[in-house]
């Protein structure tokens, strides 16, 4: 029973993990491009894009994702995300990256704002240009800056993916529930879905020890 | 001979006008101290000079070039400007040294940037940059830091962190020195380093533009005193004559208030 058990977890797992590199992976640079409109000189832009990120931090993630799988189906008749697995997937984490964008492009202003402008004033001064002020000098204090709370938000995001169960992505929770409902030739079973847990406190007490190391390497400098 | 040449540099923020009309002359190997109250205009003119800010009218000449104009759109183009700030070197109120590199690396860093621009920079890499470092440990070593070039900002006093901004804006070997209120962000014990610093330096015939508020040192170092009220030159001319006898009421009247303290 446990193998068996274990084996439809680890199933479920392999897609959390997906959902959650793939936000990653899209969900950072949009996030910066979401950042660099939100601080544009140019005003509609800057005050399109804090809209944006207001309705997205402003409703729930399982709404959105509703809405992302759903609705383009009823306007458009067919489902566009395509059916099964698949479908679910894609939906999921088009859903998945652009909240996680906003939430990212927020901790990305703090961090380019919060380095101060005599940084860069001194580089000027010095005659670099843009490029090698960007590179050289602002980047490193600006990622320093910003990893306590990427991390935080990153570690949100490894749970948050038990969302994507609302419209049926057959993630770790899915796959932990399914024994109460019944499969496997099992049902009733309360046990995997509080084991999915310990998939959880794992993988972020992996992330934790990561982000952990990443803020030593960069504690040389304040 | 005239080694900086200001002309009716005027400089607006919104509808304030913070420089109006300044005109000053600087010889090479003199150091010239700007002094007034806090609003008068004093860094705006410094920030000026380094192309942080953009005068509104009027041009600065060196070495009888005209380095800008603010009539010529061309001549303010972010490259050509880049070159040309290299003739001033500016040290900040508030140092704004790279926390992520060692003391050394600071004052190199630029340099080592500006060498990959030379022609021979691929062949001779290596001696470049050991020529650069050379220099770079030397003038921390004039700046009485030798034995703290690989330490990182946040392990220095404010006084040591601004010596080695002195030696980093030295490394460019500029024509023109600025000092932006050197001393103003330090505890009373750590301002005395700095200024025999800089004192130093005048010693050597550095050409220097001091805005501060040490009256004393700026009567003992400076060889041209100009002071600044409201955006314009009140009054200007050799130290120790504006010091101690100021020629204008509104001079004088500032100057009092630092002898009551």
């Amino acid at each position: 029973m446990f193998i068996t058990v274990v084996n439809a977890l680890n199933e479920g797992f392999l897609q959390t993990l997906e959902l959650f590199a793939v936000t990653l992976v899209g969900a950072l640079p949009l996030g910066l491009i979401i950042s660099f409109g939100s601080m544009s000189r140019f005003s509609p832009l800057r005050w399109l894009t804090r809209t944006v990120v207001w309705i997205i931090r402003g409703t729930p993630l399982m709404l959105q994702l509703i809405i992302i799988y759903y609705i383009p189906g009823y306007i458009m008749s067919a489902n566009p995300w395509g059916s099964g697995g698949s479908g679910r997937f894609i939906a999921s984490a088009v859903a998945f990256i652009i909240n996680y964008a906003c939430y990212f492009s927020e901790i990305f202003r703090g961090g380019i704002q919060g380095v101060p402008v005599g940084q860069q004033e001194a580089g000027l001064v010095l005659g670099m240009s843009r490029g090698q002020i960007f590179f050289r000098v602002t980047l490193l204090q600006m990622i320093k800056r910003v990893i306590p709370p990427m991390s935080n938000e990153i570690i949100t995001l490894v749970k948050d993916t038990s969302i994507a169960r609302i419209i049926s992505m057959q993630e770790l929770i899915w796959a932990g529930y399914a024994f109460l409902k019944g499969s496997h030739g099992y049902s009733g079973l309360i046990w995997p879905l509080f084991f999915t847990g310990v998939y959880y406190l794992l993988f972020v007490g992996i992330l934790t020890l990561l982000f952990g190391y990443v803020e030593r390497r960069l504690s040389y400098f304040r | 001979m005239s080694i900086l040449t200001v002309q009716n540099i005027s400089k607006r923020f919104g509808d304030t006008e913070v420089l109006k009309d300044i005109s000053f002359q600087l010889d090479q190997g003199r150091a010239l101290a700007i002094i007034g109250s806090s609003g008068s205009g004093k860094t705006t003119l410094l920030r000026c000079l380094n192309f942080l800010e953009r005068p509104n009218s009027g041009t600065i000449s060196v070495q009888d070039q005209v380095i800008f104009d603010a009539a010529s759109a061309a001549a303010q183009k972010e490259s050509e400007i880049r070159r040309k700030r290299l003739h001033f070197g500016l040290v900040f109120q508030s140092f704004n040294l790279f926390p992520q590199y060692t003391a050394l690396e600071n004052v190199t860093l630029a340099g080592r940037l500006l060498a990959r621009e030379q022609e021979d920079f691929k062949r001779n890499k290596k001696d470049i940059f050991a020529e650069i470092d050379r220099r770079g440990a030397q003038l921390l070593s004039q700046m009485g830091l030798a034995d703290r070039a690989e330490h990182y900002p946040h392990q220095l006093s404010g006084g040591q962190q601004q010596r080695v901004a002195i030696a980093r804006a030295l490394a460019l070997q500029p024509d023109i020195l600025c000092f932006d209120e050197p001393t103003s962000a330090l505890d009373p014990e750590l301002t005395g380093e700095v200024l025999k610093v800089i004192r130093g330096l005048a010693e050597q015939q550095t050409t220097m533009i001091i805005v501060t508020h040490e009256m004393a040192f700026a009567r003992d170092v400076a060889d041209q005193v100009i002071f600044m009220d409201g955006g314009v030159i009140v009054e200007e001319g050799d130290a120790r004559q504006v010091i101690d006898h100021p020629s204008q009421e509104r001079t004088r009247q500032f100057l009092s208030r630092y002898a009551e303290r």
